[in-house]
């Protein structure tokens, strides 16, 4: 598996496909005594939509959350092995978290929009990171990100209400605006759509299709459907292991691994 | 129970047999699940009635024996200062006693030397010098007739209050027949006034209980509380921060929380003991003042503060530091601009609460002399004073029977600025208070 891993990337190398963004090798992590990811090798390839799909407590948020060290605030956790950002170990402990972070965005679960107002949840990364000189270029950024998620038509009347009065779909994509402002490299996002209603999810899923072009992405769902309709490469996560990891299209027609075929269709999970 | 009791009554458990709902044993069951229920409720409303009770009857005593410390008895006298002998070069020099007691026999007329004594000292001492003072702040009272309204002392305050029982013999009693006489004599004048006592909120502590005010007590806590806001507040955030945001969790930060957590439940003595030897012993720092007693109430504050905040800032949820960090947050912006701001309305509800424990509290105050007699409110927090609780104390131990009534009155102001405090407690936790 992991030699076909191995093969793989060469071949996409060697056929112009995308190069690798971020790399993860023999990933081990435990939550005090207990391991909860063994040897994970994975690949997240540029410029595509990877999905980690799985059954619940199969390692996939976990890893997910290695990528951009979310799971240093976990006291009791330890990370082994070796990920790298551009060939770099951001493990390293001269690695700058901040900027890592700044590069590595993120995209919870849960909507978790400041108590503030929309403008200020756009405008806070750029804030602190100095990214804009000037007031106007700072509305710049934040429309622009807004934008971008899609949802500056519907509250470009309102930036100075309360992001979280917002929907729980609009919130999601203030989150994912919030996200872009910064203008990261890689956007990390946990089960994205799982407190979203069929529409805003559709219109979520949308936008990740669309922020594919500017951004790495890797997301974690619980939906097959899913993955299937965002992703170009999924990898499959069960006790801790990658299963499998390949194109969307393979994984989802022809998988290698029993397991997937069973996870795929249902048989359990 | 009348729709299940239509619909058939037997339903059939897992292992086959039918439970019948409505059987005699089960109706008994039920209702004895039921009047548990009742019983539970009642307990809980004796146990609050209880409580209220004794509320009721506390504040009600002390209303009861307090009310009458918010008036005054005050006579008011007529001076002609066109025949007093005043020094107009310097009114301070005159004879300021002769002059009033000249201007009060002019009310009753002729007296012998003894009742004459009788009478004057049914003027609050200092009656002469708050004249005197008064036209200090207005010499233009010299020209022609003035009246003046001074306390009557604390025996005839508490005849003219209806406390004195004019049945007893004359040496059971400290006012005798004549200052009766003279006082009915003056009331008939129209002289005697009741009016609201506002010389207990504006004067300072006194030998008399007529003049004896909580001015110095009042602004002495107002010290004590900004001293003790100023230290604890600071160094409580900080403190509670660094252990729930940097510290590892190790042996040692177990021992500080643990020693926090026993810190709390210290008894305030030996705060004030510690305050006594380190402060006053060691520092060197001046007895009575409030900088000594607000810093020993700091102490007292500080792990409630800690313990406090540190629930309220583990009580922002962890989605909104990992969306701060998500955007590249340092730890520092994450805190301060977050978490911070959003458990800000907890530690002000928490810090008044505490602030509002300090007030009340006297064992400290005690060891550190805050129960000295002075008679001037502090305009500093080096300067000696007493506090509101050490006030209540000197004024309760004091045999004046003025001092009955004060000590109440104290006791119900007290009480006032800790509801106010508490409503305002409330308030803000109402106004502020975020549900995630």
């Amino acid at each position: 598996m992991l030699t076909d891993t191995a093969i793989e990337t060469k071949l996409s190398s060697m056929t112009n496909q995308p190069s690798i963004k971020m790399r993860g090798e023999k990933v081990d992590v435990f939550y005090g005594e207990k391991q909860a990811l063994f040897g994970v090798d994975l690949n997240v390839p540029e410029q595509q939509v990877m999905a980690l799909i799985g059954p619940s407590g199969c390692g996939k948020s976990t890893f997910l959350r290695c990528l951009n060290r979310m799971n240093d605030t976990i006291d009791i956790c330890k990370v082994l092995g070796n990920i790298t950002l551009d060939g770099e170990d951001i493990y390293d402990p001269k690695i700058d978290v901040v900027e890592l972070r700044a590069r590595v965005g993120m995209v919870f679960q849960k909507p978790n929009p400041f108590p503030k107002s929309i403008y200020e949840n756009i405008a806070y990364g750029p804030r602190i990171h100095g990214l804009t000189k000037s007031k106007a270029e700072l509305d710049e950024v934040v429309e622009s990100s807004l934008r971008k998620a899609a949802i500056w038509e519907e509250v470009k009347d309102r930036l100075q209400e309360p992001g979280t009065g917002l929907s729980g779909g609009q919130q999601q994509r203030l989150c994912i605006a919030r996200a872009i402002a910064v203008s990261p490299e890689v956007i990390l996002m946990d089960e994205p759509c799982s407190a979203l209603d069929p529409i805003a999810t559709a219109k979520v899923e949308e936008l990740i299709d669309e922020l594919r072009v500017n951004f790495t992405i890797v997301i974690v769902t619980h939906s097959m459907q899913q993955a299937a309709r965002v992703s170009q490469r999924t990898a499959m996560f069960h006790l801790g292991n990658l299963v499998e990891e390949g194109p969307t299209d393979k994984m989802f027609t022809n998988p290698d691994n029993k397991l997937t075929q069973d996870y795929i269709t249902g048989r359990f999970g | 129970m009348s729709a299940a009791a239509t619909q058939p009554a037997v339903q059939t458990s897992k292992r086959g047999t039918a439970v019948n709902w409505q059987s005699s044993e089960m109706l008994a069951l039920r209702k004895k699940r039921y009047a548990a229920d009742r019983r539970l409720q009642a307990y809980g409303m004796l146990a609050i009635f209880f409580a209220l009770g004794f509320l009721v009857v506390l504040i009600g005593t002390l209303t009861f024996t307090g009310y009458r410390a918010f008036t005054q008895s005050m006579v008011t006298i007529d001076i002609d200062f066109s025949s007093a002998e005043i020094n107009r070069e310097n009114p301070m020099e005159s004879n300021w006693r002769t002059i009033f007691r000249k201007a009060v026999i002019d009310d009753v007329g002729e007296l012998s030397r003894s009742e004459e004594r009788d009478y004057f000292s049914m003027f609050t001492s200092s009656a002469p010098f708050l004249i005197r003072d008064q036209i200090i702040a207005d010499p233009s009272i010299l020209d022609g007739r003035a009246s003046f309204t001074v306390p009557m002392s604390d025996p005839i305050d508490q005849l003219a209050k209806g406390l004195v029982d004019t049945d007893l013999p004359e040496n059971q009693r400290r006012v005798n027949d004549k200052q009766i006489e003279l006082f009915n004599k003056l009331e008939a004048k129209g002289a005697i006034s009741q009016p609201f006592n506002w010389g207990l909120f504006f004067n300072s502590d006194s030998r008399f209980p007529e003049l004896a005010g909580l001015a110095g007590a009042i602004s002495g806590s107002f010290w004590l509380l900004l001293v003790c806001f100023l230290i604890s507040f600071p160094v409580g955030i900080a403190a509670a921060i660094y252990l729930e945001e940097f510290a590892p969790k190790n042996r040692f930060t177990d021992l500080i929380e643990i020693n926090i957590n026993n810190l709390a439940a210290v008894p305030s003595v030996v705060f004030g003991l510690l305050g006594l030897a380190v402060f006053l012993g060691w520092f060197g720092l001046p007895r009575s003042a409030p900088l000594v007693g607000g810093m020993v109430l700091a102490l007292m504050t500080l792990p409630t503060l800690i313990i406090v905040t540190r629930a309220s800032l583990k009580s922002v949820p962890s989605s909104i530091k990992e969306a701060a960090l998500g955007v590249g947050a340092s730890k520092h912006e994450t805190i301060l601009h977050h978490i911070l701001p959003l458990s800000m309305p907890t530690i002000m509800t928490g810090t008044i609460i505490g602030l509002a424990q300090a007030l009340g509290e006297t064992a400290p105050l005690l060891l550190i002399g805050m129960n000295a007699f002075i008679t001037s409110p502090p305009s500093g927090v080096l300067e000696a004073s007493t506090a509101l609780p050490t006030q209540i104390y000197i004024w309760a131990d004091s045999p004046e029977r003025g001092f009955v009534a004060r000590t109440s009155a104290a006791i119900l102001v007290l009480l006032g600025f800790l509801v106010l405090m508490n409503s305002i407690a409330i308030f803000l936790r109402q106004r502020f208070e975020r549900r995630w």
